[in-house]
């Protein structure tokens, strides 16, 4: 069992969150897509969900939150103010 | 925030197979996942937590992950998890059930259960179908609504869950919904601290079956849904009864303190010592 994830996301900026998501897990229900407050995701012509927009992500985590599948991750930049919440225990 | 890398890695079964086995979109992986959010918030140890279900979509639950879990028979969640709760009564005893599990197959354990007032946490899985059989109307598919086995329409009124559990005696009743994630994680957190018969209805969506066969969209959609719907119960107290006709009043409806069940079989079992003990010839 484990969580992978394909290359297709942008570079994200510095001290923005990084947006992962885990492919093999991902069903493309759309549901984070759909109500993400900024958009910053989209879907793809092949139904994949793609991070279109790093840098508008406010780090809400409404999409880890609402996604049936734990398949998308959130991380705040290591260097951000909230550098402790994303890392791995 | 616990992020859901750290979630799968802390409170998921390693050996099991991932994607889990339900449909895109379903929303029992995003009550499960905001349930595991509500635990870690609470700092809970995985071995105090018994994690029980029956049978159904939502009976797979507790085989995905790392709690004292029990797969038990269709409906016989609650009786199974009494036992458990009698037998070691240090462990936090939580159940996951669907609609048809709770109040149809299992419906008399439900109201037995809530009656003694034993502390359990009970979350129903209200997805108005029998998703994993083949969308067959269960006791909360509204009245004229479709399904596999009522094509022109489902001619019976359905139960009002929150409602049922509340005159059967449930000392702590909440209602949310899957789309509203942060009012699940503290009304399943107040659950599990509540002492007594805790029930969390979470109102969720079946796209597959109730979904398509009553063209409700797909599971975007049926979010949405759930978002219009849904009213605070702060506001809802303000509205009139006509106001609220089609919504669904969410919140933590009931609150309330009565003896508790474990506790009174220890008073019991104390009383029936003393009665030996105090009797000519007992044992000392």
């Amino acid at each position: 069992m484990t969580q992978t994830s394909k290359t297709q996301n942008l570079p994200t900026p510095n001290n923005h969150p990084r947006i992962t998501i885990f492919s093999d897990w991902c069903k493309s229900c759309g549901i984070c897509v759909a109500f993400c407050p900024k958009e910053v995701l989209a879907m793809t012509a092949d139904h994949e969900v793609l991070v279109k927009a790093p840098e508008k992500c406010i780090a809400c985590h409404m999409c880890e939150l609402r996604c049936p599948d734990f398949a998308i991750n959130v991380e705040e930049h290591a260097t951000g103010p909230d550098s402790q919440k994303g890392e791995l225990q | 925030m616990i992020s859901n890398s750290q979630l799968v890695n802390k409170y998921f079964r390693h050996n099991k197979k991932f994607p889990h086995i339900w449909c895109p979109g379903c929303g029992i992986g995003t009550i499960l996942g905001n349930m595991l959010r509500a635990i870690d918030a609470l700092a809970l140890d995985k071995n105090d937590i018994a994690f029980v279900s029956g049978i159904g979509c939502t009976g797979r639950a507790p085989v995905y992950v790392d709690f004292n879990t029990l797969h038990t028979t269709h409906g016989r969640a609650l009786p199974f998890a009494t036992g458990l709760k009698l037998a070691r009564p240090e462990l936090k005893v939580l159940v996951a059930t669907g609609d048809g599990d709770a109040t149809a197959i299992g419906g008399n354990h439900l109201i037995h259960a809530c009656r003694r007032n034993i502390d359990i946490t009970t979350i129903i899985f209200n997805n108005y179908i029998y998703g994993m059989t083949g969308g067959q109307y269960s006791p909360t598919t509204p009245h004229g609504d479709k399904a596999s086995t009522c094509k022109l329409g489902n001619i019976e009124r359905p139960f009002n869950i929150s409602q049922l559990v509340e005159a059967a005696g449930a000392t702590f009743v909440g209602r949310t919904t899957s789309y509203h994630t942060l009012q699940l994680q503290n009304i399943i957190k107040k659950a599990i601290l509540h002492k007594g018969f805790s029930v969390v209805e979470v109102i969720t969506h079946c796209p597959t079956t109730y979904g398509r066969i009553n063209k409700k969209g797909n599971a975007v959609d049926m979010l949405k849904w759930q978002k219009e719907v849904a009213i605070d119960k702060s506001r809802a107290d303000k509205m009139e009864p006509k106001e609220l006709e089609g919504k669904i009043v969410t919140g933590i409806l009931i609150e309330k303190q009565l003896p508790e069940f474990c506790e009174q079989y220890d008073n019991i079992i104390e009383a029936a010592q003393n009665l030996k003990n105090s009797k000519p010839g007992g044992s000392k």
